[in-house]
């Protein structure tokens, strides 16, 4: 059996960033924010589109990043001033999403990217000349850095406290004289923008961007998002962003050792993800009824 | 120093449920007055505060506060002036954030927020101060989420975060109705000390008659989305339960309502 560790703990932190971003739609400004699934691809569409037509990988992973940005204020747009439901603002730009995704990518269901086209990870190996596996693992672990000081910076300032309140009694906050609908705008804003960052990470990482590859992304992140709370219980601001990111790497590992003593295609993946993910959220039930199996034996006396 | 004229509000109009909440009720405070407010379930005692505080929209009517009309004024604007303490003690903080972190909140009312820092280290100095004053060992919990404190630990800190910016108008809504009778009146004398320290005006919506008679120096009395009777100091002092009663039956032509008001 061999597991490829460096690759995996790279594929963990890469995906990690999206985890992150589904943590602050749906922990922290508790919004079921389906727009990952279209943003996800859309991020990785943009960058891969710009990447062949020869701009900066870095400039185009900036771009991928502004256009989640706008994919989430359109949902915040959708929910705040036309009042649709969370779950249905999402689904309504994760759709439309579809056909803008596919325009991005020059009415192509997917683009290739070539031996020649530059990547982040590949400019950095040769920048120190290291190998590419190396610079993927370097580039993941200083982008995910990068990403969670930020956060911790953001969530400690004044508008961070309102947008932590927001998720947590809204009429609470408004009553301390804030507009719920800007902090929600904000969040779905900033919690995109980390899925299509992710989404262009992965695209160059892969060498390709697809129309299908977003499928799965709730899942997938809610996954990383709870194993980090279930693994490394702790909803404390930081903390919390480590074990999401924890959360990701280890659910790279058991996705990972599943497909290698199971030797089951790729393509079963997000099955697995579908079922890890289950098992996840019902771990909470599956511990109380094992306690209750095993009541303490005085009480047990008692019962009998 | 407020001045709400015939206030209107219909919820779910031209439907079965039709409700007028509000009725046309009118009431002025002047400055430092401590106004009670009682009435039977449904008398439009609650709605009177949220329009007040500008929960919605209200259908007709106006609200001055210093005499600057906010009428229009969207909930979050009118926080600037108002403090609120809502009866359900999970209500008034954010249950999963640190007592730190809600006081800063609380001490930013009604002001822009930016990229500064959520809380200063002279905000901490000020917290402990005024946590002290609460008597309840809160100040060496700073960073303890709310959602472990108790009811009443939270009401107390609910009523701090509303005051702690000194509040043009506090709103009290049946805060102490949820707490135990001995832990409400630690509450209430809590609210009493913080009202006569900070010269505060105020409305204190209650359930409990007696608590209403002795606190505040006016009393209110609603029915159907009115106020039916209100009396000030002079009078107020000499009142028992048993005047009330027959006041308020005189006043509405009916029996009241409440199960609640006639036990408690």
């Amino acid at each position: 059996m061999s597991i490829d560790i460096i690759g995996t703990l790279s594929i963990g932190l890469l995906w990690g960033v999206m985890a992150v971003g589904v943590y602050i739609t749906f922990r922290i400004l508790d919004f079921a924010d389906l727009t990952a699934e279209g943003c996800f691809t859309l991020g990785a569409a943009v960058a891969a589109r710009l990447i062949t037509v020869g701009a900066s990988p870095i400039a185009s992973t900036l771009a991928a990043f502004a256009a989640g940005a706008a994919a989430g204020a359109l949902t915040g747009f959708f929910h705040t001033k036309l009042r649709i439901p969370p779950l249905l603002s999402g689904i309504l730009t994760m759709t439309g999403l579809y056909s803008i995704n596919i325009r991005s990518m020059g009415m192509k269901p997917n683009i290739p990217l070539m031996y020649d086209n530059r990547t982040i990870m590949s400019d950095f190996a040769k920048m120190f000349s290291i190998s590419n596996k190396i610079a993927v693992f370097c580039v993941a672990l200083i982008c995910v850095s990068i990403v969670i000081f930020i956060l911790w910076w953001f969530f400690n300032t004044e508008i961070g406290y309102a947008m932590r309140a927001t998720g947590n009694n809204e009429n609470m906050i408004r009553a301390l004289g804030v507009n719920t609908n800007v902090t929600k705008m904000l969040g779905l804003m900033l919690g995109n923008s980390l899925v299509a960052f992710s989404g262009a990470l992965i695209a160059q990482f892969n060498s390709y961007s697809d129309i299908g590859m977003g499928i799965g992304t709730i899942v997938i992140g809610l996954a990383a998002v709870i194993m980090g709370e279930v693994i490394f219980s702790d909803k404390n601001s930081y903390k919390g962003l480590i074990a999401v990111v924890l959360g990701s790497i280890s659910y790279r590992f058991i996705i990972a050792l599943v497909l290698e003593l199971s030797r089951l295609p790729t393509t079963d993946t997000r099955g697995i993800s579908s079922i890890v993910l289950a098992i996840a959220l019902a771990l909470p039930l599956i511990r109380k009824s094992l306690i209750r199996k095993k009541p303490p034996a005085s009480l047990e006396r008692e019962v009998a | 120093m407020l001045k709400a004229n015939n206030l209107r509000k219909t919820f779910s109009p031209g439907t079965v449920n039709e409700k007028f909440a509000l009725n046309g009720v009118s009431l002025q405070l002047a400055e430092r007055d401590f106004i009670t407010v009682i009435g039977g379930n449904g008398a439009g005692k609650s709605t009177l505060l949220n329009a007040i505080a500008g929960v919605f929209p209200i259908d007709s009517g106006d609200i001055f506060i210093d005499s600057k009309d906010v009428t229009k004024y969207p909930e979050h604007k009118r926080s600037q002036f108002i403090g609120r303490v809502f009866q359900d003690p999970i209500m008034g903080t954010a249950s999963s954030m640190t007592i730190e972190e809600n006081l800063a909140m609380a001490h930013r009312r009604g002001k822009p927020r930016g990229l500064g820092w959520g809380i200063t280290n002279d905000e901490r100095a000020l917290f402990i101060d005024h946590l002290k004053i609460l008597g309840l060992g809160l100040e060496n919990r700073l960073t303890s989420k709310t959602g472990l404190l108790s009811g009443g630990q939270r009401q107390a800190l609910t009523l701090l975060m509303a005051t702690i910016l000194k509040p043009r108008l506090l709103l009290l809504d049946e805060h102490t109705a949820a707490l135990d009778p001995k832990t409400a009146q630690t509450v209430l004398d809590l609210t009493e000390r913080i009202i006569s320290e900070n010269q505060l005006t105020v409305i204190m919506v209650t359930h409990n008659m007696k608590d209403a008679l002795k606190t505040g120096n006016r009393i209110a009395m609603m029915h159907e989305g009115d106020i039916i009777l209100d009396i000030g100091s002079d009078e107020k002092k000499s009142l028992h339960v048993s005047d009330l009663l027959e006041m308020f039956e005189k006043a509405s032509g009916d029996q009241i309502s409440s199960d609640r008001m006639l036990l408690s």
